[in-house]
């Protein structure tokens, strides 16, 4: 009779494990049943669309000044960029030129909500590896921002923010001096994080080698953001295909080389200090323009009125009722437009029929398109760092389900 | 602005190789668009991925119910390295509408093509899993057809005729 070795009468067994859903105050609600061997994990398998919320279909029952309020909500770490990318694209199906100041202001507030999107996810990076003490030190400065954003539209998270045409309201004098403030503070809290963390030994052992991906692998995943920058190519929307006077501006595009948890994690620290860098030079050139008033296009017939000519004036009464419900000419036609968001290239595809609503509109969510490299990412990995990797990806679920 | 590619030069490219497959090309504000026959559009696409389109921005449907052909899907491609894009659409009028799969070219068009599967109902041949995305399993219908309703559909006390598309 032959002898039975244990592998004999072991039989190896695979374990499903759902990771999560979990709680919208983590991440959002996300959910991975995987299959582990040991902690080891063979393979994931993404659920998601928790919070779908049919945007594109709400676009189009909405007049274009009212798809707005939609967009906050779709990358809510940094909506003021996806506020200004919807704009952009009806003026650029319009035809409306702005004015320089109104595009350096826009820069400011794209620049203010890059900061603060990567503050969250860099910071969530140490709190997903175990180091609670970085969050507390900067999650105070992205409070700062989010007074800056109160001070300039009154909202703070979903800031539906400028309008079609320009900007709803100059710039409050409080607003400037909470901007200087903010640029005075955030380096120093900034090093301080940098300190904490870039050259740490146990947080250098824990994020490289942990998620990575190849630039290749990156390319036919679609990514963009940041996440690709990691892996090595240098593709930023505000060098490519520049929008809001960017071409204007003197900047670098950080790079990694392994596209691994480190890596985006030192593109986003690094963007964080471009980004100040670009606020700088905006607040610099609107010092040397001659027009220091002006906050919105010429159009009126896109541009909302003030409330109070509104009341006090004919045409601004009639062009106020237009707006509100729909009555103005919108132009034929389709047309692309994207901008670099808080985690890639967020684009806006808007076919208009002339009707009051967008015939179509599609949004290239850049988290939708990335988070299908997930499971590749961490296959073969352990199971603490499935988590790391989602962190260090910015995957942010309002972007992911629409 | 964006960069793309001259719209002669667009046209003679395509139409070296795919003669009458293309059905038109023009160009909209600042990108080039082909209109492509529905059976050829894969090959085309593997052909412009060949030329350096290696890059798949964004692929989703649409639905124009009044048109000649109702349903389309619309392909963005991107060439990083000479920063061009191009935009190619593809219509036909079966029911369920078909089209080829990209997912062995670009694997981002898996979630994609879910997607459009998910909103529009387009069936992909060659998809390894065409499953709902976004929405509920059990749902009925496909909610980005512009015949589903957006309000409640037990509800007939409404009407949309001043307000509505």
């Amino acid at each position: 009779m032959a002898v039975q070795t244990t592998s004999d009468i072991i039989q190896k067994e695979y374990q499903t494990l759902n990771l999560g859903p979990t709680h919208p105050a983590t991440h959002g609600i996300f959910q991975n049943v995987l299959k582990m061997d040991g902690e080891i994990i063979v393979s994931a398998e993404p659920t998601i669309g928790y919070i779908h919320r049919a945007f594109e279909k709400l676009a189009e029952r909405r007049p274009y000044g009212q798809i707005t309020p939609i967009t906050d909500r779709l990358n809510y770490c940094s909506s003021p960029i996806n506020n200004m990318g919807w704009h952009m694209t009806v003026e650029k199906l319009a035809g409306i030129k702005l004015p320089k100041r109104v595009e350096y202001l826009r820069v400011i507030v794209m620049e203010l909500a890059r900061i603060a999107d990567h503050i969250i996810c860099n910071s969530v990076i140490g709190v997903d590896s175990g180091a609670m003490t970085g969050f507390l030190y900067v999650f105070q400065y992205r409070e700062h921002i989010y007074e800056i954003y109160e001070e300039l539209c009154g909202a703070r998270l979903t800031t539906n923010i400028g309008r079609i045409g320009g900007m709803e309201r100059d710039f409050s004098q409080t607003a400037w001096l909470k901007i200087e403030k903010l640029l005075e503070e955030l380096p120093k809290g900034l090093k301080e994080f940098e300190n904490l963390l870039v050259r740490n030994r146990i947080f250098m052992d824990r994020t490289i080698k942990c998620g990575p991906i190849s630039a290749e692998r990156a390319l036919a995943y679609s990514f963009t953001g940041p996440n690709l920058r990691a892996a090595g190519v240098d593709y930023d929307v505000r060098v490519m295909n520049p929008y809001s006077s960017y071409e204007e501006f003197d900047f670098i595009i950080p790079i990694g080389t392994n596209g691994d948890t480190y890596d985006r994690f030192m593109v986003r620290e690094q963007e964080m200090w471009e980004s100040m860098s670009i606020i700088k030079q905006a607040m610099q050139k609107l010092d040397k323009l001659e027009d220091k008033t002006s906050i919105h296009a010429d159009v009126p017939e896109f541009y909302l009125p003030p409330k109070d000519e509104v009341y006090n004036n004919m045409e601004a009464l009639i062009y106020h009722f237009k707006i509100v419900m729909g009555e103005t000419e919108v132009p034929k036609g389709e047309v692309y437009h994207c901008v670099e968001g808080g985690n890639g290239e967020l684009g806006y595809y808007l076919m208009s029929d002339g009707g009051r609503t967008p015939y179509r509109l599609h949004m290239r969510r850049p988290c939708f398109i990335y988070y299908q490299a997930y499971p590749e990412m961490i296959k073969g990995a352990m199971l603490s760092d499935a988590i790391l990797t989602m962190s260090s990806m910015n995957v942010i679920a309002g972007e992911l389900d629409a | 602005m964006f960069q793309t590619i001259e719209i002669a030069d667009f046209e003679n490219l395509l139409k070296e190789k795919f003669s009458d497959k293309i059905l038109s090309a023009e160009t909209h504000y600042d990108v080039s668009v082909a209109t492509i026959e529905h059976h050829s559009i894969k090959d085309v696409i593997v052909f412009l991925k060949e030329q350096g389109f290696t890059f798949l921005t964004s692929c989703h449907g649409m639905h124009f119910p009044d048109a000649k052909e109702k349903f389309g899907m619309v392909y963005h491609l991107h060439d990083m390295p000479r920063n061009l894009r191009i935009r190619l659409k593809t219509f036909t009028n079966h029911e369920p509408p078909t089209f080829p799969s990209l997912t062995d070219i670009f694997p981002s068009a898996n979630w994609m093509e879910r997607e459009a599967y998910d909103f529009f109902g387009f069936k992909f041949t060659g998809h390894p899993d065409l499953r709902r995305i976004l929405n509920m399993d059990s749902l009925e219908g496909w909610p980005m057809r512009k015949e589903f309703p957006l309000e409640d559909q037990a509800r007939f006390d409404k009407d949309d005729k001043m307000f509505g598309r």
